[in-house]
């Protein structure tokens, strides 16, 4: 009785001393904690802030295709068929310079795309995005998906050199990686670097209802025919972007080698598929940039891949 | 019963392919093996979670206080003295946190000596059992969040939802998940953490007094964001509900 008394005491005594001591040592602010403005390559555009988007019908618009671009699976469900958002492979809204942003995207079309070899206006451009990127289906041309994605784009386009050349376009292209990429070094860096996020499965991870980090592969993710399946792009995207806020810090062959193994796993199938894997490749893979059709741990890629389309093709869910 | 009934079924499937008694038996004792090692292991994680239980409620006997006296009834956080919730913290970074104020890379002068006090299989015990608690809001408010101004709690909104990319600051949500409710074993929940606690965390991560957490992402992120960032994402996390709002109508 004595002793467990004394113990209480003790611990009460120690529990309020360090209370006292945690307290007057709290940390204080860093006398050097101003913004660091990390070493990123300038862009010579910065589209205007949200503040400036008007309020009238023309906002409106605006603030919708904003909406879309961020949470694309709840406000264009009807085309959406993964659980991929716009702002996944576009960061920041679509602001940010070397992500794909849609202000420099805006001000060089209608152009001319090998993909499909003829002019394409941004709405196709953007039907593009929904069958491929979104595994889903594309929306009709004038839809108030595409009206309102085009009017978000084009406001935060507000001041940007129109047809011309505009620093942060795309991602960066990457010189030739010093070793061809490899799937075994690519599977390292995942684990390193990406597997945090996006799971060692590479299925991402939700949390309240919400997709917080999105799926790399899988039936969920971004189908065959889509631009991120290229290992180039996928490479200048994670060189810039990757891991989230600390874009830069892979070396360009750790981001060669993981974009090769993210783009060696099985996704949906290309929506143009035309008979068999051999004649897709042969149609619309044909480029050493794409996995599709290459055997990989003995899997034939294309083989077994699920249906495109996802969600948005009738009865599947 | 699940025993007599996988039994019957041995038999019966014995009998019907004319299985041996031999092999009959031998089945029926794979079987009582297959049954009693989880029960085993469950009676472990119970005796542990009694354990882990009796610490949060009175301490051990080697220093370590009840953390209900600091972290408050069912573990809900001390927004007063700022000291978070910690029911239903992920087991994995309970561990972690432990472990790093153990070793002292998490430098804090009242749960370093805790952390030490407690044995490897005590930590393993807590984060279990604290994992499993249910999350909710600290019995008292939060005052210094409630104080913050409308600017203070907008600035904060829009770091958390959108970030500042012109200082490559994520959005908080970006990887906390919505309205920052923690996302899997990595990522802690940020809603309805003291301020206090908040804002000590991105100080530390500041100043290096908090190891730099998984990719150096936490400490990278800190020392990009000025004191009025730091008040701001404080204040509007503090003020978010610990559990999802019903979830999205958005697919599984």
């Amino acid at each position: 009785m004595k002793t467990s008394t004394a113990v209480t005491v003790a611990a009460l005594a120690a529990v309020a001393g360090a209370v006292i001591t945690y307290v007057s040592v709290r940390p204080s602010p860093a006398p050097g904690a101003t913004p660091v403005a990390p070493a990123a390559p300038a862009a010579a555009f910065t589209p205007p802030p949200d503040s400036a988007i008007p309020d009238d019908q023309f906002g409106q618009m605006v603030r919708l295709g904003q909406l879309i671009f961020n949470e694309t699976p709840t406000y264009a469900p009807q085309y959406t068929g993964n659980v991929l958002s716009c702002t996944n492979c576009h960061i920041d809204a679509g602001r940010l310079a070397h992500s794909a942003p849609l202000w420099a995207a805006y001000v060089n079309f209608p152009a001319y795309r090998s993909k499909n070899k003829h002019v394409n206006t941004f709405e196709e451009r953007m039907q593009g995005c929904f069958r491929f990127s979104m595994n889903g289906e594309a929306p009709p041309m004038g839809d108030s998906a595409l009206v309102a994605l085009e009017s978000y784009a084009f406001w935060l386009s507000t001041g940007a050199p129109v047809n011309q050349p505009i620093a942060g376009r795309g991602y960066p292209k990457l010189e030739k990686p010093a070793q061809a990429p490899d799937y075994q070094r690519g599977a390292k860096v995942f684990a390193a670097h990406c597997a945090l996020c996006h799971g060692t499965d590479g299925q991402g991870q939700r949390a309240g209802g919400v997709q917080v980090f999105p799926p790399l592969w899988g039936p969920e993710s971004f189908n065959w025919g889509a631009g991120m399946g290229s290992v180039n792009n996928a490479a200048g995207f994670i060189k810039a972007n990757m891991p989230l806020s600390l874009g830069g810090t892979l070396s360009d062959q750790d981001a060669w080698d993981v974009a090769l193994f993210m783009d060696s796993h099985e996704r949906p199938q290309d929506p143009r598929f035309k008979g068999t894997v051999e004649n897709t490749r042969k149609l619309y893979h044909d480029s050493p940039m794409s996995m599709y059709g290459k055997q990989v741990n003995g899997v034939l890629l294309g083989q077994h891949s699920v249906p495109a389309g996802g969600s948005t093709r009738a009865g599947t869910r | 019963m699940t025993f007599l009934a996988a039994s019957r079924r041995f038999n019966a499937g014995g009998d019907v392919v004319g299985r041996s008694t031999h092999h009959r038996r031998l089945w029926g004792l794979l079987a009582i093996v297959g049954l009693a090692v989880p029960v085993c292991v469950m009676g472990q994680t119970t005796a542990q979670d009694a354990r882990a239980a009796a610490i949060t409620e009175k301490g051990n006997d080697h220093g370590v206080p009840a953390c209900v006296s600091c972290h408050g009834p069912h573990l809900l956080g001390n927004p007063a003295l700022g000291y978070p919730r910690i029911a239903g913290q992920s087991a994995p970074y309970v561990t972690e946190q432990l472990e790093a104020l153990a070793s002292g890379t998490r430098k804090n002068p009242l749960m370093m000596p805790i952390a030490k006090a407690l044995t490897p299989a005590e930590r393993e015990a807590l984060a279990h059992y604290l994992s499993g608690l249910p999350v909710g809001r600290a019995p008292t408010p939060d005052t210094l969040a409630q104080r913050a101004d409308s600017a203070t709690r907008h600035a904060g909104e829009v770091l958390a939802m959108r970030g500042r990319w012109a200082d490559t600051l994520p959005a908080c949500d970006r990887c906390h998940g919505p309205g920052g409710i923690g996302v899997g074993t990595a990522f802690p929940p940020l809603a309805g953490q003291p301020v206090r606690y908040l804002t000590d965390q991105l100080h530390m991560w500041q100043q290096g007094t908090r190891g730099p957490g998984p990719l150096d992402l936490m400490s990278t992120i800190a020392k990009r964001m000025s004191e009025e960032d730091v008040a701001a994402v404080a204040a509007y996390y503090a003020l978010q509900p610990p559990t999802p709002p019903t979830a999205k109508a958005s697919r599984p």
